[in-house]
């Protein structure tokens, strides 16, 4: 049976400061610009203090579901992934080459515990749609499903469908995390916050790197609506 | 007789009723002929607007939880407009569903080329795994529907049309049946043509196989009949665009020196409206247009 702490990826097997070592070994760069870590403290926070998700049972029914729809530079990901149990370290060295599982966009089929192949921008929003009214039919009403989604792949038109239809039918299972780093062409004037709430979403915005306030917008009572965290995190130059 | 469309909507309610693994996907397309199952099953009955992309994402995101999703609307804006989602939603993300059209290829012929999906099969045929039903008439549609429904988690696609034969024929997904025999070559019917090609081909000894499932191409059984004829010579005869199943019959026949004739309709886009009888007889995939191009190519 799953219990409230013990369904979550818990921290026994990796630690924050363990994720650049992982992340180096892929890159064999310890020095990442921003734009390759800029989803490593939300993945950290959502992977070791919110998700219900487990390397050991990574296919249960019952787990919350993270989808990664910003498939580019998924080093973050991985050393998250690994840093819970889910892939094994030595596979990390490989990262990208011919034989190995992980590839500079993740594959579902290839990697356990990565629920979507993604890369093409404006399909992981729309895939969580998709899934949480999936899991809502079969009456898992613990069951939250997350997607991360960056700021210029919000540009997607395919988002926007997705974002007005989930407010519209109160998808409340539905999370959204953009991480912000200001990389949009044309950025929505007001924030993109707003433009989550205009559609009727809980939407809050928040420093993408601190982990407090990361907790606390993801955890955020959002009664009968789809939620969305904006994470703002340094500029990508 | 009820059209393809309305069995569609009657099979698929009751299917929703006994199936608790299935799911409807729409885009308001056929909305008020699921009015009933939207009442009875609102969690499994999804109309998402008129939102395409959203339409088959949604499919894909239910099928990643284990349900069997059912995605509906025009072949239009079912496999052209969202193709995207289709290869990377469903096939890349290694998951199925059973997509059901409607429109076919000139059903809306007076609303013109918006609503005309030619080359659904077409497209489909350039990503893998696609099993693809082209019923003849209303019965074989829910035979098929049936069949998708409990197809595992294969990808289906269902093409829907208010073009139908006399009389249906078992269905055989996999293997095309012998309708006549002859021995001047071999007529492979599609669907809805096969009345129109048993009028064209009447009095002429030719073989006509009958295909409402085109995918997988019963290679095989192509090959077999092909081998009983004087001449290895095939002709195509499908609703959709010229040439859809022609590397697969090219493929079937790889091994002997062989002729395909490729009928369908064409390429050009034909800017008339009017009627879809027009745009079959136009195509020349009435039995008049048809009979003379089968006599010209088998020289019968």
């Amino acid at each position: 049976m799953t219990t409230e702490t013990g369904a979550r990826a818990t921290g026994r097997m990796g630690t924050y400061d363990d994720l650049r070592p992982l992340m180096s070994r892929m890159t064999g760069d310890e020095k990442h610009g921003p734009a390759a870590t800029s989803t490593l403290d939300v993945l950290w926070v959502l992977y070791d203090r919110v998700l219900r998700v487990s390397a050991d049972r990574p296919d249960d029914p019952e787990r919350d579901r993270f989808l990664l729809s910003k498939g580019h530079g998924p080093m973050a990901y991985y050393a998250v992934l690994t840093a819970k149990g889910f892939i094994p370290p030595e596979w990390l060295a490989g990262f990208g080459t011919y034989d190995s599982p992980l590839g500079h966009h993740p594959d579902r089929t290839l990697v356990p515990g990565v629920e979507i192949g993604s890369g093409s921008l404006g399909h992981g929003l729309p895939l969580a749609v998709g899934t949480a009214l999936g899991v809502r039919a079969q009456g898992l009403d613990r069951t939250k499903v997350w997607v991360l989604v960056g700021d210029a792949e919000l540009d997607e038109g395919s988002n926007h469908e997705a974002v007005q239809y989930a407010a519209a039918v109160g998808l409340e299972q539905l999370n959204v995390v953009v991480v912000d780093n200001a990389s949009a062409t044309y950025p929505p004037p007001g924030g993109l916050a707003s433009r989550f709430a205009a559609e009727g979403w809980s939407a809050v915005t928040v420093d993408g790197r601190d982990h407090a306030a990361l907790h606390e917008a993801f955890t955020a009572p959002h009664p009968g609506s789809p939620h969305a965290v904006v994470a703002r995190v340094e500029a990508q130059n | 007789m009820d059209t393809m469309r309305e069995r569609f909507s009657t099979v698929t309610t009751e299917l929703l009723d006994d199936d608790p693994r299935l799911a409807l996907v729409l885009a308001v397309i056929s909305g008020d002929l699921f009015k009933e199952a939207a009442r009875a099953h609102p969690d499994r009955v999804i109309d998402v607007g008129i939102r395409e992309q959203l339409l088959v994402s949604v499919g894909g995101g239910l099928a990643l939880t284990g349900l069997r999703p059912i995605v509906h609307t025009f072949a239009s804006f079912l496999v052209e407009r969202p193709f995207e989602q289709v290869k990377l939603d469903l096939g890349h993300q290694g998951v199925g569903a059973v997509l059901v059209s409607a429109g076919a290829s000139y059903d809306v012929a007076a609303g013109g080329r918006t609503h005309q999906s030619p080359g659904d099969v077409a497209l489909l045929d350039t990503l893998d795994g696609w099993t693809v039903h082209v019923p003849g008439h209303p019965d074989e549609a829910e035979a098929l529907l049936r069949h998708a429904a409990a197809d595992g988690d294969s990808r289906v696609y269902v093409r829907l049309g208010l073009q139908t034969n006399a009389a249906p024929l078992p269905v055989s997904p996999g293997r095309f049946p012998v309708v006549r025999e002859g021995r001047a070559g071999v007529v492979l019917a599609v669907g809805p043509l096969l009345d129109a090609v048993l009028a064209a081909t009447e009095g002429r000894d030719v073989t006509v196989l009958y295909a409402s499932t085109v995918r997988p191409f019963d290679a095989a059984g192509v090959r077999a009949v092909v081998a009983d004829s004087r001449q290895a010579d095939l002709v195509l005869v499908e609703p959709c665009l010229a040439g859809t199943s022609a590397a697969q019959a090219d493929e079937a026949l790889a091994d002997v020196p062989h002729r395909v004739l490729a009928l369908g309709t064409r390429r050009e886009e034909l800017r008339r409206y009017g009627s879809w009888q027009e745009h079959v007889a136009a195509h020349g995939l009435d039995a008049a247009g048809l009979r003379g191009r089968i006599d010209a190519f088998l020289r019968v």
